[in-house]
C-alpha cells in the first residue's frame, strides 16, 4: 500500500466525524458529528482544511496509526500524550509528517477526546451530506463503525503546498483548559417551571459528577435530585445539543451529539454553545455545576468564537 | 391560536402550538413548516416538528435570538391566508401474518377478532404522520381504531427485521432499521422506509398520511426485488377532504 493512514491498534473508540448531519432532523436522524466541535473545528483550519472536514475522534485511550503518505496533521482538543515517532507532539499546532511515521498516544492527561486532523481530510463517503460516523445506526464514517486494527484511512487531496500550512498554531490564550470541576452556562428553559422552586435552587447550586453511564449521546450525572412539580414527562420534542432532561428520578443528563432528535422528559435548561466543548472533555468523576445566563451574553460568546475562528480561516486562505 | 416561543440554548428556539396530541393542531404546524422552507430565513440551518411543537436551530452568529423571533412571528400572522399544500397519501404494501406477521395471530386473539379482520381495520385507515423521530425514518402516527389496540410484548424483541409493521397499545408503526423492539409485529413492508444511499433517504414525511395495502408473498418478492434495483415506485394519492380524516 502506498497511500492513507493504516491503524495498527485502534484504541478504545475512534471514530470518523465531521461537524454533523445537519438537514434530516425532522425525518429522525441523529446529527452525530465531533462532541467537541471547536477542537475539531480549529484543527481543520492549522492543517488548511475546510472547518467541517473528516478527522478522527479519539476517546481517553488512543490509537497506534502509521501514515503512507507525506501530509501535515494537528492534534487538537485532549491531552493525551501523543508522539509522532516516539518524539512528543505539541497539541494546537500544526506539524508535516512523512510516510512511514507513527503516531501514538500514551495517556490521558487532560481532558478525553482528541481530535487528528489531516490535510486534505479523512475522505470517506460522505452519506446524506456528511462523513460522521452514526454507530448507534451504523452508518457514516468508515464503514459505519468505529476503527479496527487493519483500517486504511483514505486521505482527500489539498490543493495548498505543505510548507505553507506547517507550524501554524492557535494562540497559547485561546486554547481551551480542560478543569475536573467546570462551572457550564445554561439558559433555562423550555421546561423550567415544570420544577418547583427548590428544584431549580437545586440545580443552579449543586455539584454534579460525571457517571461512568456517560457516551456520545449524553452525559449521565448524579447528585442532589431535582425536584420536579408533578410528573417528568412531556409529549415529544425537539432536543439541542446541551439540552439538561430532568427524568423522573431527578438525575440530569446533558444531551449530546449521539442524542435522538426528540425527547419526552422534561429539559430544565440548555447548555450554551460555546460551553459545550467542556463536557465533551469531562471524565466520570470530574464535577459540573450550573450558572444561568441570559441569551444575548450566550450569543455574544458564539459571536466572538466565531470570530476567532473566521480570522484562523482568513490566514488559511492566504497559506 | 396563540403560539408560545422559548429559547432552547442559543441555537434554538422552541415554538408551541398547543399541549394535546391533536390532528388541527399537527395540521399547523405542519403548514409553518411549510412556510418556514419558503421563507428560507439566512441563519436557520433546519428544524424539527412534534406533536405540537417546532424546534428551529440557527447560527447566532447570522442572526441572533430577538431578529430571528420577529420573523417566526412575521410567518405566524401569514398563517391564517395560507393554504397549506395538500397532504399525499403514501400507501405501504404489507404481507400480513406468517413470518413477516408473527404476533397477527395474538392481536386478533386479544380483541376477539379474526386475522382477517385485523388485517381490514389495519389497511382500511388513512394514518396522519404526527412526527418523525426515535430512528431515523420512524413516524409516529395517529389514527388506529381501538378495536385492534394491543399491550407491547413483556418481552421485548432482540431483532426486528426492517420493514415491519407493528402495533404497540393504541399505536402502530414500522420499523425503518432493524432493531430491538417490543412492538406486536403484524406484518411487513418490502418497500424501504430508509436507505442513507438513496438520493432522498427517508420516504416518509410529517403531515403526510400512511395508508397499508394487504399484498401477497408473490407481490412482496416483486417490490423487494425491485427495491433492491433502485427502481420501486412508492403508490401516492392526494388527500381529499382533508380534516375530518385522523
Amino acid at each position: 500500500m502506498n497511500k492513507g493512514i493504516e491503524v495498527l491498534r485502534p484504541g478504545l473508540l475512534t471514530t470518523v466525524q465531521d461537524l454533523g448531519r445537519y438537514g434530516y432532523q425532522q425525518y429522525g436522524m441523529v446529527v452525530a458529528g465531533a462532541m467537541d466541535a471547536f477542537s475539531l473545528a480549529v484543527g481543520n483550519l492549522l492543517v488548511g482544511n475546510p472547518r467541517n472536514a473528516a478527522g478522527l475522534e479519539i476517546t481517553l485511550i488512543g490509537p497506534e496509526l502509521q501514515f503512507h503518505q507525506e501530509s501535515v496533521i494537528a492534534i487538537t482538543g485532549a491531552d493525551l500524550k501523543a508522539t509522532l515517532d516516539n518524539h512528543p507532539l505539541p497539541r494546537w499546532k500544526s506539524i508535516y509528517v512523512e510516510p512511514g511515521q507513527i503516531l501514538r498516544f500514551h495517556r490521558p492527561q487532560q481532558g478525553i477526546r482528541a481530535y487528528l486532523c489531516i490535510a486534505g481530510g479523512i475522505d470517506v463517503k460522505p452519506i446524506m451530506k456528511s462523513r460522521s460516523t452514526f454507530l448507534k445506526g451504523k452508518m457514516g464514517g468508515y464503514q459505519g463503525r468505529a476503527l479496527q486494527s487493519g483500517d486504511i484511512l483514505p486521505v482527500g487531496s489539498t490543493h495548498l503546498p505543505f510548507s505553507q500550512i506547517t507550524g501554524r498554531f492557535l494562540s497559547p490564550r485561546e486554547q481551551p483548559v480542560y478543569d475536573k470541576k467546570v462551572t457550564l452556562r445554561v439558559i433555562m428553559g423550555p421546561q423550567a417551571d415544570a420544577f418547583t422552586e427548590e428544584g431549580v435552587h437545586t440545580f443552579l447550586t449543586s455539584s454534579y459528577k460525571v457517571t461512568p453511564q456517560s457516551d456520545r449521546m449524553g452525559t449521565r450525572l448524579e447528585g442532589p435530585p431535582i425536584q420536579h412539580k408533578e410528573g417528568a414527562d412531556i409529549i415529544s420534542d425537539g432536543i439541542a445539543p446541551g439540552s439538561i432532561q430532568v427524568p423522573a428520578g431527578g438525575q440530569p443528563i446533558i444531551l449530546l451529539a449521539d442524542r435522538n432528535t426528540t425527547g419526552g422528559y422534561t429539559k430544565i435548561a440548555t447548555v450554551i454553545s460555546v460551553d459545550l466543548p467542556l463536557i465533551a472533555q469531562s471524565a466520570p468523576g470530574h464535577t459540573l455545576s450550573f450558572r444561568a445566563v441570559e441569551i444575548e451574553e450566550a450569543q455574544k460568546l458564539a459571536i466572538a468564537q466565531e470570530k476567532l475562528l473566521r480570522q484562523l480561516e482568513i490566514i488559511g486562505r492566504k497559506g | 391560536m396563540t403560539l408560545s416561543y422559548q429559547p432552547l440554548g442559543d441555537t434554538g428556539i422552541r415554538i408551541q402550538f398547543g399541549n394535546t396530541i391533536d390532528p388541527e393542531i399537527n395540521r399547523q404546524i405542519h403548514s409553518y413548516c411549510q412556510r418556514l422552507e419558503k421563507e428560507s430565513i439566512p441563519g436557520v440551518i433546519e428544524w424539527v416538528p412534534s406533536y405540537c411543537a417546532i424546534t428551529i436551530y440557527y447560527k447566532p452568529y447570522i442572526i441572533q435570538y430577538h431578529d430571528l423571533l420577529q420573523r417566526l412571528k412575521k410567518i405566524a400572522q401569514q398563517l391564517q391566508d395560507h393554504t397549506a399544500a395538500p397532504a399525499e397519501v403514501i400507501i405501504l404494501p404489507v404481507l400480513y401474518g406468517g413470518e413477516w406477521g408473527p404476533d397477527l395471530q395474538s392481536v386478533a386473539q386479544k380483541n376477539g377478532l379474526s386475522t382477517e379482520e385485523v388485517i381490514q381495520l389495519h389497511s382500511e385507515t388513512k394514518y396522519l404522520i404526527y412526527m418523525m423521530g426515535f430512528l431515523p425514518g420512524f413516524p409516529y402516527l395517529g389514527g388506529m381504531t381501538d378495536k385492534i389496540a394491543t399491550p407491547r410484548l413483556e418481552v421485548p424483541r432482540q431483532r426486528v427485521p426492517s420493514g415491519s409493521v407493528g402495533i404497540a397499545g393504541s399505536q402502530t408503526g414500522v420499523y425503518p432499521l432493524e432493531s430491538p423492539g417490543g412492538w406486536r409485529i403484524i406484518g411487513r413492508t418490502p418497500v424501504r422506509l430508509y436507505d442513507p444511499h438513496r438520493e432522498d433517504p427517508i420516504l416518509l414525511k410529517t403531515g403526510n398520511y400512511i395508508q397499508f395495502r394487504p399484498i401477497d408473498e408473490k407481490e412482496y418478492k416483486e417490490i423487494e426485488e425491485k427495491e433492491a434495483q433502485g427502481i420501486y415506485v412508492v403508490d401516492k394519492k392526494l388527500l381529499k377532504g382533508d380534516r375530518s380524516i385522523a
